[in-house]
């Protein structure tokens, strides 16, 4: 269904890849006629080609933006334009990198990367010569028939790389894809996203909780209050010069300063949205 | 696992939990366990032939319990007799043709309805009310019915045991349709998976793994609606042939017959337990690690 969205080549527009037009999500509440509103009048853009990171408290609302953009989820009001186009049903120019373990299970490391070829309808020995071709380049040549439980963590997200990047999305979608691993492991999957990154500009939206990877990594910003009906409260261009390498950047005096200045927005939200979750708890 | 069904062999499952939880109590060495496995087996002949042989107990009682509980020797006799003049293996092919007759026609029929009615809401809350009453039902009593259906040949066998499968491989993929992980079904669907082609790369396997985690179980109960099929009303197998000793009180052959169907079962059970291997290798094995 999405064969024909993506063989066209892109036409690189003027229209952002990427923007929400006043979206609000709201859901249904345990109780009837109540509402939870997670996120309240959200506008936000992004560029074509552009890397932008939103940062916010935990809980609040990042990842049912970011199953907005993916089409996954239809927002109570407002709309999702992609590259000018009103979005409805799946989003068929974004690749999803979850923040869960999302490979099935039942299929190997090559099969998982092939899957989203094979959808589309390509030959089989087709699909596994590509899939075996972004497994080495995500450093994974030797591991093409491990299945996912036998692969470690930093290497499963190594497979969701690939899986998503095969099929070469015109946008992509990160939900804390490296929140789960350990710090050396992230720094090098970080850098190892730039380099991929910096080969062909996709346009990303990039949702972390870590204000550090989100200046590392974007040419932007974006704060969001904490929830419920979060909306963005801070935005900042990161001027910082590429390539970067996420470790070293960080001892720049200039990060030190965007940091600051970028915390200095969020510290209020974080301890808004810690005050939130300990009432909740009680 | 909602596989509470009797005759699911869990014992070996439980033993290994328990031992996991509490390694200082390293289990007994493989050669000690099989020493107290002879050694059980032996006491419990050594006490059956003792009770029935006249001269170790009283010639009265030795000979009435012989009676009710055979004797040792002569079942044993029987058992070599079968196999030495190949009696036996026309009766256990039947058996066995029929177990598996059952099995393949009753996990299909469970895939397939249990798919349907887990993707689709609207018809599984249409048949709920029913499937919960049939499977409640002791199904074992609708053999009399299968008999004038489909007589006594195979088939009566079979849909007997159609209908003791049926249920358990439904359950089961009802269940794993439902367990389904929704980020590994969004993660399909933002690759671009058409419907079909989700319910081909993500139900079927997710389903079928839950099945193949249930096969012990229903290949069990295949085996069990064919010889239960066979003792209530059959012109051949192991069934059958304990239904005739029994006719003529011929003790000794009907405890042969359910050595030789406790016997295959293990076998059957031991060859569910080498296919489940091959085919479950993506399954993630609580202990990875192997004792030099």
């Amino acid at each position: 269904m999405n064969a024909t969205a993506h063989a066209a080549a892109p036409a690189r527009s003027a229209a952002p890849a990427l923007a929400f037009e006043r979206v609000t999500c709201a859901f249904a509440g345990k109780n009837a006629g109540e509402r939870y509103t997670a996120v309240a009048d959200t506008s936000l853009v992004v560029g074509d080609g552009e890397f932008v990171s939103v940062v916010g408290p935990t809980g609040c609302g990042k990842s049912t933006l970011l199953n907005v953009a993916a089409g996954l989820l239809a927002p109570s009001a407002g709309r999702t334009l992609v590259a000018g186009e009103p979005l409805s049903g799946i989003n068929a120019r974004a690749g999803y990198m979850f923040q869960a373990d999302a490979l099935m299970p039942w299929r190997s490391a090559l099969g998982n990367v092939s899957a989203g070829l094979q959808f589309r309808g390509v030959a089989r020995d087709v699909a596994a010569a590509r899939a075996r071709e972004w497994l080495a380049r995500v450093g994974l040549t030797g591991f093409e028939n491990g299945y996912p439980h036998q692969l470690s963590g930093g290497m499963r997200k190594r497979v969701a790389l690939a899986q998503m990047l095969i099929l070469d999305p015109e946008i992509l979608l990160m939900d804390e894809p490296f929140s789960a691993l350990d710090i050396q492991t992230r720094q090098l999957m970080e850098n190892e996203l730039l380099d991929l990154w910096s080969s062909n500009r996709k346009s990303v939206l990039f949702i972390t909780h870590d204000l550090e990877e989100a200046i590392a990594l974007s040419d932007r910003v974006i704060v969001l209050s904490a929830g419920p009906a979060t909306h963005p409260i801070g935005e900042f261009a990161i001027d910082l010069p590429r390539p970067r390498d996420v470790a070293e950047i960080r001892l720049s005096p200039r990060f030190v300063e965007l940091h600051e200045a970028i915390w200095h927005v969020l510290k209020s939200e974080v301890l808004k949205g810690y005050a939130q979750g300990k009432r909740s708890a009680q | 696992m909602s596989d509470g069904a009797p005759g699911s062999p869990s014992l070996a499952a439980a033993r290994k939990g328990v031992t996991r939880e509490k390694t200082s109590h390293a289990p007994a060495g493989r050669w000690t366990l099989a020493l107290w496995h002879v050694a059980i087996l032996a006491v419990v002949f050594g006490v059956w032939y003792a009770l029935t042989t006249p001269g170790i107990v009283d010639a009265a009682y030795a000979n009435r319990i012989a009676f009710f509980f055979g004797r040792p020797l002569e079942v044993i006799k029987v058992v070599i007799a079968w196999f030495v003049s190949g009696k036996i293996y026309p009766h256990l092919a039947i058996t066995l043709w029929e177990t598996l007759l059952a099995f393949a026609i009753g996990s299909v029929l469970g895939l397939v309805i249990g798919l349907w009615l887990a993707l689709s809401p609207t018809a599984s809350a249409i048949a709920e009310p029913y499937i919960t009453a049939l499977n409640a039902m002791p199904r074992v009593i609708l053999a009399p019915i299968f008999a004038v259906w489909f007589g006594l040949g195979v088939l009566s066998k079979v849909a007997l045991g159609v209908t003791l499968v049926f249920f358990i491989v439904f359950f089961n993929v009802y269940q794993g349709v439902k367990e389904v992980s929704p980020v590994v079904l969004a993660n399909a669907r933002m690759l671009g998976a058409s419907r079909q082609q989700l319910l081909r790369s993500i139900y079927l396997p997710s389903a079928t793994s839950w099945v193949f985690s249930s096969l012990h179980t229903s290949v069990g109960m295949a085996f069990v609606g064919a010889v239960v099929g066979e003792y209530l009303g059959s012109a051949k197998g192991v069934g059958y042939l304990i239904l005739q000793a029994e006719g003529v009180f011929d003790i000794n052959t009907v405890i042969a017959g359910i050595v030789v169907l406790t016997i295959f079962a293990l076998l059957l059970d031991f060859a569910v337990t080498k296919i489940e291997a091959r085919l479950l290798v993506w399954r993630p094995r609580t202990a990875q690690t192997e004792s030099l």
